[in-house]
């Protein structure tokens, strides 16, 4: 469909297994996934269907048992620190609960000068930094002279989130893995994250691997939409293939089970 | 008398911080909800949503403190009882309250029906085991979940199954309104469903008599309750039936809100999303004007100067602005053009 792009990352027959005997589990099972430049797809399935489990693997956090994963057409390497460092340049994530992705006892300018750091512009005089650190909180609507000399418990829910957005653009990594990072606020302000998802898209360029379990969500932001269910994709296409024509009875459910308001919501399907 | 299960008149609440400054984050809410009623709570977080619930109760405990007002719950009025008699006679049996958290309530080393017993007991000490385990098996088959989760510990059932257990059991004495602060927003679309649909039982088979449900999923609300009262900075701005205040909403706040919304259905694709920009605003030094002002897209210069009061349209709609019906509708042709 996509010819001319880049495929930045994919996965063959990617299978990991939990336990042994009698507690074995599939949570990942043979998934095979690709994911070109400038595209934001959408991983949706239940708790418990191996969202995260995926997610890990991708990242590199954790070992499949079966099958590879291409980094731009190389196999993935992860064997040494050096590499899974190299690795970690171009691909970067934010998790649901952004109380827990800070470390509480450092200012919030720490976070942003050690992605500055991490950039490689750790030389740089402090006003250079400090422009640049400007430019991202200006990006996710912060303002910078606010924002320096607080904690991370003293900012909201949305705001934190939003400087975790801040850290990915300083970061300017080729693939952002979004972990389900909207469940924990307020539809106000996850309205705004949205948007800054598709303006990472058509601005930089960015991937976006968008992991929910509301369809609706994914229905917004992506370009395409893979449906989970235990550890396997039941259903895959592009957004309006997938959401408005799904095929698969699971797929049909997870919609229904969304709450709509031009449609009836029909509650006796429990 | 009227036929109110729920009403509260000019009901203020304060914060009393470390610093002896106080915080109204419920001023001056005056709320209604008829037998076989709900009501939802719509507002983004920081509005005081959460304490306008815990307000309602009529149960306090510091940092919260009563200031004024009057809640009168099926005919009684409960303000100002102290927290003793209110935790007595009217705590469980009357009203009940449902924390986003619920499940976390259980205690991972007893097993279900105990968790049940406690709540019974604290109500009539006298209820043999075996009577409490009857009303109880029987309020669970009611309500769809099965009998053998009374026998289990809360590490053997799921989330959305805990949460439903919490549920279930608070409304084990029948309390004439149930308070939901966000019960389904810490779990999956699957979950929350089987969640709304148990509420919806207990309204229709009569368990409870009415329900006040907060949230700031505004598709949930308006799949859930009858009226929608959406809140700012503390205060009531718009209150309409659900229908309206979703396709027809008035306040500029509540405009705002509708702007935020996300369901998977055709068309969604093409409209951006138009968030409201800014925070509320810090209640310890409220504005003296409207408190949306600074946040307004239309706001005017006198918006800043005299606090706004609410213009009653009838047939229960109203809201806080100084704008009439015909010009705010006009402003938001404009804004979606």
């Amino acid at each position: 469909m996509i010819k001319n792009k880049k495929i930045y990352l994919s996965a063959k027959g990617l299978t990991k297994v939990f336990g042994f005997g009698r507690t074995r589990t599939l949570a990942v099972d043979h998934v095979d996934l690709d994911l070109y430049e400038g595209e934001v797809i959408s991983i949706v399935g239940e708790s418990g269907s191996g969202k995260t489990t995926l997610a890990k693997l991708l990242l590199g956090l954790i070992n499949p048992t079966e099958g590879e994963i291409y980094f731009e057409g190389k196999e993935r390497d992860l064997s040494t620190n050096k590499k899974r460092v190299a690795y970690w340049k171009n691909i970067q994530a934010i998790f649901q609960d952004p109380f827990s992705s800070y470390n509480i006892f450092n200012k919030i300018d720490a976070v942003l000068l050690d992605c500055i750091r991490m950039r490689g512009d750790g030389r740089l005089p402090y006003s250079e930094k400090v422009e640049m650190m400007e430019k991202a909180c200006s990006f996710v609507n912060l303002k910078f002279d606010e924002m320096t000399n607080k904690y991370p418990f003293e900012l909201s829910g949305g705001q934190m989130q939003r400087l975790m957005i801040a850290r990915i653009f300083l970061l300017n990594p080729k693939i952002l893995l979004a972990d389900e990072i909207t469940s924990m606020i307020d539809a106000c302000s996850r309205a705004t994250i949205l948007d800054m998802l598709l303006q990472l898209r058509d601005d930089i360029g960015m991937s976006v691997i968008f992991i929910t379990h509301d369809i609706g969500l994914a229905y917004f932001v992506s370009d395409k939409v893979y449906i989970m269910d235990q550890g396997m994709f039941v259903e895959s296409g592009t957004a309006d293939e997938v959401i408005l024509n799904p095929k698969e009875p699971y797929t049909q459910r997870l919609i229904s089970d969304v709450p709509k308001i031009y449609e009836e919501w029909d509650l006796s399907t429990v | 008398m009227s036929n109110y299960m729920l009403e509260v008149k000019e009901l203020t609440t304060k914060y009393i911080t470390r610093f002896k400054e106080n915080v109204y984050a419920v001023d001056h809410v005056s709320l209604a909800v008829e037998e076989g009623k709900s009501l939802g709570i719509a507002g983004e977080s920081g509005c005081g949503k959460s304490t306008l619930a815990l307000s309602l109760m009529g149960y306090y405990f510091p940092p919260l403190h009563y200031t004024s007002g009057e809640i009168i719950i099926n005919g009684k009025n409960i303000s100002g009882m102290d927290p003793d008699s209110v935790r007595k006679l009217i705590l469980g049996k009357e009203i009940a309250y449902i924390p986003q958290s619920a499940m976390n309530a259980l205690n991972p080393t007893q097993k279900i029906i105990r968790f049940i017993e406690d709540v019974v007991h604290a109500h009539h000490p006298d209820a043999s085991k075996e009577y409490i385990l009857e009303l109880a098996t029987e309020r669970f088959e009611t309500l769809g979940l099965p009998p053998n989760v009374l026998e289990k510990y809360p590490v053997e059932l799921s989330g959305g199954m805990k949460q439903r257990t919490v549920i279930a059991t608070s409304v084990i004495l029948g309390p004439k309104v149930l308070i939901a602060d966000e019960p389904s927003s810490a779990l999956d679309v699957t979950s929350q469903k089987k969640v709304i649909k148990m509420l919806r039982d207990m309204m229709d088979k009569g368990i409870i008599k009415s329900m006040i449900f907060i949230t700031h999923e505004l598709p949930l609300l308006y799949n859930v309750t009858d009226d929608i009262m959406v809140m700012y900075a503390g205060q009531i701005v718009e209150q309409a039936s659900a229908k309206n205040a979703v396709f027809d909403p008035l306040h500029p706040y509540a405009y705002g809100l509708m702007g935020a919304i996300i369901v998977p259905e055709e068309g969604l694709r093409d409209v951006s999303l138009r968030a409201i920009p800014g925070v509320p605003p810090n209640l310890k030094d409220p504005p003296s004007g409207c408190r949306f002002a600074e946040r307004c897209k239309f706001v005017q210069p006198e918006c800043l100067v005299n606090s706004v009061l609410m213009r009653e349209l009838g047939n229960n709609r109203a809201y806080r602005c100084i704008f009439t019906e015909e010009e705010l509708r006009e402003f938001y042709q404009n804004d979606k053009k």
